[in-house]
Formats: structure tokens, C-alpha cells, sequence
């Protein structure tokens, strides 16, 4: 009971959050309201038992992803767009391609439905770890090559963004 | 009430997905439009973590770390550009810059 009446909250947080992230004329409040989503999306890794995703979510997402985006709607002075027009003149062809990818994705989802309900999965024993221990064991055994390759990645990207933002390269 | 299925978690998704992709379509200022794409991701994150629950074992859970790892790189590298861009033309509407364009 107390589950579906939370997954309900955060599902209507994940998306009336997302709708409003898209619909705002000021990015400030776009990224106000992407918090929001972000903040729903966390509650369901709660909900689902991944424990380690939902710090992460609001550690990441919230604290870096959101906050350089604002600052750099700081950086940048937005107060032209604001005032401009805020969707592009290929709109209703955008929103008729979403319906149909919409419609296609539903059609599959209820084709597949039965194939869905697998049984009897989900019932692991637990195990006496905690979620962040099986997260870490898989991810440094299975998944070690990639995570090194990610954390590559990311020194890319910051020195990539560092020569971008310079004034002279 | 039903109890919540992972079926509810996959049209959450979908719904999330949509509207993110709405997002990056229509919008024109850059920085909604990268807002879009998080959106898009954390979709993908609800379902993965919902598979991985309902599969019991957190290999999904570790794509999502994953998948977190690369959106940050991405937004990193996308907003250098648009510091560059807005340096260099004056505006962050994606229809306005069209250099490329003959």
C-alpha cells in the first residue's frame, strides 16, 4: 500500500517534473524543475531497492549535472532567449514522429506483455549484503575493463571541455 | 490498489522517454534541449533498475552507474561547446546557428 502510494508520488514527480522541464521559457526554472525529476527518478531507485543509484542520482545528477548546467546559464546571457521564441517552427512534425514511435513502443509493450511477467525471478534470497556491496562486487570484477575505460572517458571530457571554454586555444 | 508491477515502471519510462524526446526535438535553446537529454537517460535508468529488480542480480544497476558516467562527460564536453558557441555568436538557439549552411 504504502509502495504504490509512493511509486505513484515519485512517478508523478519524475514526469509532471519532466513536462515542465521542457515547457519553461526561463532555464533557470527548466533546471528548477529537472531537480524535481531527478528527485522522483532517485525515489524510484529507492522503491527497487537500488540503494547505491538513488546516492548516486542525487550526489551526480543533482549536485554536478544540474549545478554546471546552471552555472553556465549564469555564464551565458539568456535573457534574449527568454524573450524569443521558444519552439522551433518544425514542432507538429516533431510531435506527429513522437506519437508514432509512442504508438509503436505501446503496440510492441502489449504484444510482449505475457513474455514480460516472467516468473518466479524476482524472488531472490537475500543474501545478507547490502546493495552497494553487490554493486561493487560486480563492478570491479565483471565490469572492471569498462569502468577503467569510463574513467577515461571522463578525464577526456574534462580536459575536452577545459581547451573548449578557453578563450585562446 | 495493484500492486506495482514492473510493467508500471516500463510506461513510466516510455512516458519519460517521450517527453525528452519531445523536448530535444521542438525546443530551440540549447540548454533545455541538453536538459531534454537527461531526461532521455534517466528514462533508461528507471527501466534498467527495474529490470534489475525484477531480475534479482544488479548488473543492471551497474549499466546505470554506467550510463550516469557518460551523461556527465557528455553534458560536460556539450557545455564547453556552447561556451564556445556563445563566445564566438551571440546566441544559444539551435536554429540560429547554421555556419554550416549554405
Amino acid at each position: 500500500m504504502v509502495d504504490t502510494l509512493s511509486f505513484y508520488i515519485f512517478a508523478l514527480m519524475a514526469l509532471g517534473g519532466g513536462v515542465m522541464t521542457i515547457t519553461r521559457r526561463n532555464a533557470v526554472h527548466s533546471a528548477l524543475w529537472l531537480i524535481v525529476s531527478l528527485l522522483g527518478a532517485a525515489g524510484l531507485f529507492l522503491l527497487r531497492g537500488a540503494e547505491f543509484l538513488f546516492a548516486a542520482q542525487i550526489v551526480l545528477y543533482i549536485g554536478g549535472v544540474v549545478l554546471l548546467i546552471l552555472y553556465v546559464v549564469m555564464l551565458v546571457n539568456l535573457d534574449e532567449t527568454a524573450r524569443a521564441r521558444q519552439f522551433n517552427k518544425q514542432w507538429w512534425i516533431a510531435l506527429a514522429c513522437v506519437a508514432v514511435v509512442g504508438a509503436e513502443i505501446a503496440f510492441v509493450m502489449k504484444r510482449g506483455l505475457g513474455a514480460l511477467a516472467l516468473p518466479g525471478v524476482a524472488a531472490v534470497a537475500p543474501t545478507g549484503e547490502g546493495n552497494t556491496e553487490r554493486v561493487a562486487d560486480v563492478l570491479f570484477s565483471e565490469y572492471m575493463l569498462p569502468f577503467e575505460i569510463a574513467s577515461l572517458l571522463l578525464l577526456v571530457a574534462v580536459v575536452g571541455a577545459v581547451v573548449m571554454a578557453k578563450k585562446r586555444v | 490498489m495493484h500492486p506495482v508491477t514492473n510493467v508500471h515502471y516500463m510506461v513510466l519510462s516510455v512516458a519519460l522517454l517521450l517527453v525528452g524526446t519531445i523536448g530535444v526535438l521542438t525546443r530551440r535553446n540549447i540548454v533545455i534541449i541538453l536538459m531534454s537529454i537527461e531526461l532521455i537517460l534517466n528514462a533508461v535508468n528507471i527501466n534498467l533498475v527495474a529490470f534489475s529488480h525484477h531480475f534479482g542480480d544488479v548488473h543492471g544497476q551497474v549499466f546505470a552507474i554506467f550510463v550516469i558516467a557518460v551523461a556527465a562527460a557528455e553534458t560536460t564536453v556539450a557545455l564547453g561547446i556552447l561556451i564556445a558557441l556563445f563566445r564566438n555568436k551571440e546566441t544559444v538557439l539551435a536554429d540560429e546557428v547554421d555556419l554550416l549552411k549554405w
